[in-house]
């Protein structure tokens, strides 16, 4: 009998550690080739040669500078900076206008636009890609930031209109009735009032979209051919494929490259987790 | 409203509506475009090699990508929701590769799978057989290998859906299932996977829909080779678009994926009429 109770009891707090044991070994999976490229990033090349994956015997900081003369970062960044920014100022503004709207305002029409955005959003890439960049080649916008924003908007709009919407139907309406009560117009109580009351919704939106662009590749290398227009992606690609057996090079490259995304999702992980796991679920 | 409506339709309607024209047409990018009916598909279907290898490669990928990802991140998400103490560290840590780009993902694999140095030079020095080949340079073993990678980056975000899916399942199931003595995998079996099934379902839509989309690692990684070995259906949208030009040609291939996409979406619709609790 008693022998039974322990059981029992065993059963009920049941032993954990095989799971932190397999975990730990995902774990190992998941970030042991970004130790490895940290360390890889600092070796000279005699060094990469004798020991590919140890840790580093002498520390070389000049691959970076070297990574960053080579790779243009200078002007990659810039590149990387405009789209990104450029796309998540017209989406949060644009975006949260029109998720105001369809949660908020009740304008005609508002069903059929949903069910046009949740189809658009489910539209393939390569159905439109091709007629998408011949129509912006004949328009001048190939080679051109300014040109590549608004495909970016696009894409991104659906996504960020539901999300923003699912904030803003969770705000109470008295909070605009007082508003228009006292006299404001729709764009105050928008500015005012929806904003800064919904502001996780727009920095999570903000996020997602920062970290879609900022890593975007395919329509980067279709849409920007020219070397000074490349984004730290497509040029990163470029520079890698020169210099290919030089790891100590292309490791301090990737390493500056992933440094300011890890920064900020670390920062904000579970605001970037929410967001892109919901993202994932609705778009 | 009305500015960023204006920008989807210019960006997404009008293309894809102009891509079904032109995928019906000679046309090469500039220059007019010649009405050929259905010539392309006829060439698509009945004399294009390469086109019915892609599509077996993108079936093969749906089969890896069905399996192999959604069977690791189960196993993790399960294994993390029992636990308090240190989850939400491994939940960040295990979702990390799902944030990098994918060109570094590419090239920090290709380096660790280079049969000279990096891991496989290693496993290859220890005379593990069938590693002193490049695993991406080999005709058989590129899409796999490529699949690998892409999968390296993307199992922890599958992994957090599922366990975000976990959390919402009730305790008091769990504690009426340990009441019954059930053991860990009859737990898992008739708890778990039921609680997280629209989650699960989902998430196999998702992936059936975008293994016939995927392009990103394929073309940073081999670009279709060795000789074609890992071609699938948006590679060669890619190059018969922009390096054959032959637009007309390449938005008939779109077109394709954009039916097989369909279709797929029509299944989980009719299953869902037939009373699938999808």
């Amino acid at each position: 009998m008693s022998a039974l109770m322990g059981r029992r009891r065993s059963k009920r707090a049941r032993n954990l550690l095989p799971n932190y044991v397999i975990l730990t070994l995902l774990l190992v999976f998941a970030i042991g080739p970004l130790v490895i490229l940290a360390f890889n990033s600092v070796k000279s090349r005699a060094e990469i040669g004798r020991n590919p994956l140890g840790f580093p015997h002498a520390i070389q900081w000049s691959n970076y500078t070297r990574a960053w003369n080579v790779g243009n970062f200078s002007t990659t960044t810039v590149n990387s900076g405009i789209l990104v920014v450029g796309t998540v100022i017209c989406i949060l503004l644009l975006g949260g206008m029109a998720a105001y709207s369809l949660a908020k305002l009740n304008p005609p029409g508002a069903d059929g636009v949903m069910l046009y955005l949740l189809v658009s959003s489910s539209v393939p890439l390569y159905l439109f890609l091709v007629p998408l960049f011949f129509m912006w080649r004949s328009i001048g916008l190939v080679n051109n930031l300014f040109g590549l924003i608004p495909i970016y908007v696009a894409i991104n709009a659906p996504l960020a209109i539901f999300l923003l919407r699912s904030f803003m139907l969770e705000l109470p309406r008295d909070f605009e009735d007082a508003a228009r009560v006292d006299g404001a117009g729709e764009w105050q109580v928008f500015a005012r009032i929806v904003i800064p009351l919904t502001w996780p919704g727009f920095l999570t939106v903000g996020l997602v979209v920062a970290l879609a662009v900022w890593n975007e590749f395919v329509l980067a290398t279709v849409f920007l051919t020219d070397p000074s227009k490349f984004t730290v992606v497509t040029s990163y690609q470029n520079f890698v494929s020169s210099f290919t057996r030089d790891w100590g090079l292309t490791s301090a490259a990737s390493v500056m490259m992933i440094a300011p995304i890890l920064l900020i999702f670390l920062s904000l992980q579970r605001r970037f987790i929410d967001g892109l796991t919901q993202g994932g679920m609705k778009g | 409203m009305l500015p960023i409506l204006l920008i989807n339709v210019s960006v997404v309607l009008i293309p894809s509506l102009s891509s079904i024209y032109y995928s019906m047409t000679d046309w090469r990018g500039i220059g007019a475009a010649h009405f050929v009916g259905l010539d392309n598909f006829r060439r698509l279907f009945f004399d294009d090699p390469s086109f019915k290898h892609a599509f077996t490669n993108n079936v093969i990928w749906l089969m890896m990508f069905l399996t192999v990802p959604i069977a690791i991140a189960l196993v993790a998400a399960s294994l993390l929701a029992p636990i308090r103490r240190g989850a939400l560290l491994f939940r960040m840590m295990l979702f990390i590769p799902y944030v990098l780009p994918s060109v570094i993902t590419a090239s920090l694999w290709r380096t660790l799978m280079d049969p000279d140095h990096g891991i496989m030079g290693k496993l290859n020095s220890l005379g593990v057989p069938g590693t002193e080949k490049a695993l991406l340079g080999t005709k058989h073993t590129v899409l796999p290998a490529i699949a690998f990678i892409d999968n390296w980056h993307w199992w922890g975000f599958l992994m957090v859906l599922f366990l975000a899916a976990m959390q919402n399942i009730p305790p008091t199931l769990y504690e009426a299932a340990k009441l019954d003595g059930a053991n860990r995998w009859q737990e898992f079996r008739d708890v778990t996977l039921p609680g997280i099934r629209p989650t699960l379902v989902f998430m196999i839509l998702m992936t059936s829909i975008w293994s016939f989309l995927t392009f990103d690692y394929i073309w940073i990684l081999t670009q279709g080779g060795p000789a074609g070995a890992s071609e699938v259906l948006a590679v060669l949208v890619f190059k018969d678009a922009f390096q054959n030009f032959e637009a007309g040609y390449a938005s008939a291939i779109g077109l394709t994926m954009s039916f097989f996409v369909g279709i797929i979406i029509m299944i989980f619709i009719m299953l869902r009429r037939r009373g699938w609790e999808i």
